[in-house]
């Protein structure tokens, strides 16, 4: 393997297909997370959006609903944990694991139910690839960026929407000030609760939007557990990026060029470092970071405490 | 009144408890993680036991175990529902029917991929290095760039079997032929598993066999999206994609649960380890009826599969013996 394979246009280009659910789901978690509000439950979240995608557009033969369907969806089940962590004050730990239990009973019961066999959904219409006229005949960047599933080039486009939301804006502002400090967003005005509603609703968006990348974008089915911990992985990448969108984006690329190198590697018959230990490599990264070996990371001051007005 | 109602109460639960129309045993499965719907052994083993409640007029039921750790729990909740011969289905569970087995004395136990010596498990293993080298020969005919991917779960020595044994059919067939080896780390990924599967056809495979479960479901996506060929694994995957997944091994697990189900009625039921290889039935390979698949390979591989079952090709199974 000479030097130019690690910046191959088929290594970068299986790095941002990778990446692509785990930046929806990140973003989600930034979101959330800067509102205050602890996000564990993305996986499940991405785990019925998924399901709802494939479903949706087994029933209409239209991805982009199919699409549709798995945001809202995601949206209602990121609900149950905003009421419970907002207006019941419920430890957002536990509320978020038991989502995610419950999304992987419950994903695997309608599975049942709907499709009348268990672990596999038939084949749904997926998202086809858009091929961009100007951007695939350039020289470097063709390979890489030319030919995707639209929810790639989405992903990239909202990490600096994401951006500019939270730190350009009066919105972002507020959902920052609640998060470090909601008594005093509170007493300066701002509704702090409905701050907080607003910014779990979007994760959840964002976390089905994620799942259905999954089902509709890199595969065309659901399969039980599909999301297989990429909803931790994000909160992983969410973290390293030190809770802000385009950290958070640098990280879900990293993990995804991690990946898609390991992968490489295994095929070329490189085994000089060991696979299991390339695996580990975003989560030991994450630990490093909050070890504050690769700078600090600092968590928004007010996050996981129920604000009492 | 209080008390009324309780009698009936008593009485429906006695009821309920002893209306049960099946005159056969009660034999009950645990899947691993991957679950049913796998469209691999765990479904293959469940199949068995359809054939058992038919045939047998059995009572079956299927647990499926979403974390490693339901096995124990699932193993042990269905041996005090008094259940006869409970399946553990995959290797995955080896250390949970070590630890349940020894409780639970009068229970029969199966143990599907793995062997656990104790006096009521009967352990079942299977020649997968022997129908893994059919499929090598069968990829080594079929694939024109010469370049041949293997796509595997967790690298443990189950999957060694089926990688060995294909690779051992390869290199017999054409010596030249490039083999690209990848592990995913797990049985339940398919993106992942389609990932690594779009590597191997970047760098020129054009036919990849995988033992990787549902991770494996991607690589039939791979196979699809890119007009190429794929062999399948477990149970007959060729029906997912007839004009990609060519062949597929198949490992006859349905048929070591039916024999289990069998023995047990007719009580012939022992601890014991089988290993169930071509000549006795318990693997093999299957073609796709969605190609043509040419003579001279169904030849070539029929020859391989009368050489092992003689005697003639001792198949390796570990990469030490490769």
């Amino acid at each position: 393997m000479n030097i130019a394979e690690l910046f191959s246009g088929p290594l970068l280009s299986a790095t941002l297909r990778m990446a692509t659910p785990l930046i929806f789901a990140a973003l989600g978690g930034v979101f959330s997370e800067r509102a205050g509000i602890v996000n564990i439950a993305l996986e499940g979240i991405m785990l019925v959006g998924a399901f709802a995608g494939t479903m949706v557009s087994y029933y209409t033969q239209n991805p982009w609903l199919g699409v549709a369907a798995a945001m809202l969806a995601g949206g209602a089940v990121s609900l149950i944990l905003a009421v419970n962590s907002i207006a019941l004050k419920a430890n957002q730990v536990v509320s978020g694991v038991a989502i995610n239990i419950f999304a992987l009973g419950f994903t695997g019961f309608m599975l049942q139910r709907i499709f009348g066999h268990a672990g596999q959904s038939p084949s749904v219409v997926k998202l086809s690839d858009w091929s961009l006229p100007v951007i695939k005949s350039l020289p470097v960047l063709g390979p890489i960026l030319g030919k995707h599933t639209p929810p790639v080039y989405l992903a990239l486009i909202l990490a600096f929407i994401s951006h500019i939301v939270l730190y350009k804006t009066a919105l972002g502002l507020r959902i920052r000030a609640v998060g470090e400090h909601p008594r005093a967003a509170d007493t300066m005005g701002v509704d702090v609760f409905r701050i907080q509603y607003l910014c779990v609703f979007v994760s959840g968006l964002l976390g089905g939007l994620g799942g259905a990348t999954l089902s509709l974008g890199l595969l065309s089915s659901f399969v039980e557990n599909m999301t297989a911990g990429r909803g931790f992985i994000a909160l992983a990448a969410m973290i390293f990026g030190k809770w802000t969108p385009l950290g958070a984006l640098a990280a879900c690329l990293f993990f995804g060029y991690a990946e898609a190198l390991q992968m490489l590697a295994q095929t070329l018959g490189l085994t000089i470092v060991p696979r299991e230990f390339i695996m580990m490599l975003p989560y030991i990264l994450t630990m490093a970071v909050l070890a504050g070996v690769i700078g600090q990371a600092v968590p928004p001051a007010a996050e996981g405490k129920p604000y009492e007005r | 009144m209080k008390r009324s109602l309780m009698l009936v109460l008593v009485l429906l639960l006695a009821l309920s408890l002893g209306v049960s129309a099946k005159t056969g045993p009660k034999a009950v499965m645990v899947t691993d993680v991957g679950g049913l719907g796998d469209q691999s052994f765990n479904d293959a083993a469940w199949r068995g036991l359809g054939r058992a409640e038919k045939e047998l007029d059995a009572e079956i039921r299927v647990v499926e175990s979403s974390m490693m750790t339901d096995y124990e729990p699932n193993l042990a909740n269905l041996a005090e529902s008094g259940a006869d011969l409970i399946w553990a289905v995959g290797f995955l569970m080896t250390d949970a029917l070590e630890n349940i087995a020894p409780l639970y004395p009068d229970t029969k136990f199966g143990l599907i991929d793995a062997v656990v010596d104790a006096p009521n498990v009967l352990s079942v293993t299977f020649k997968d290095n022997e129908a893994s080298y059919l499929a090598g020969v069968f990829a080594a005919l079929w694939s024109e760039t010469g370049v041949i991917g293997f796509i595997g779960g967790m690298d443990a020595p189950v999957i060694e079997r089926f990688e060995v044994g294909f690779r051992a059919g390869v290199m017999d067939t054409n010596p030249d032929a490039e083999i690209l080896i990848g592990y995913a780390g797990n049985f339940d990924d398919p993106g992942k598993g389609k990932e690594l599967a779009l590597t191997q056809y970047n760098r020129g495979a054009d036919i990849i066999y995988h033992a990787a479960g549902a991770t494996g479901l991607g690589l039939i996506e791979a196979a699809k999206e890119t007009g190429k060929y794929a062999i399948g694994v477990d149970s007959d995957q060729t029906v997912l994609a007839p004009q990609h997944v060519v062949a597929s091994m198949l490992k006859r697990v349905d048929n070591a649960v039916f024999f289990g189900v069998e023995a047990l009625v007719k009580d012939e039921f022992i601890s014991d380890h089988l290993e169930l290889g071509l000549s006795e039935g318990g693997v093999g390979l299957a073609y796709s009826q969605g190609v043509e698949i040419p003579d001279s390979i169904k030849k070539a591989v029929g020859d391989a599969n009368e050489a092992i079952a003689a005697g003639g090709i001792v198949v390796p199974s570990t990469r030490a013996e490769l």
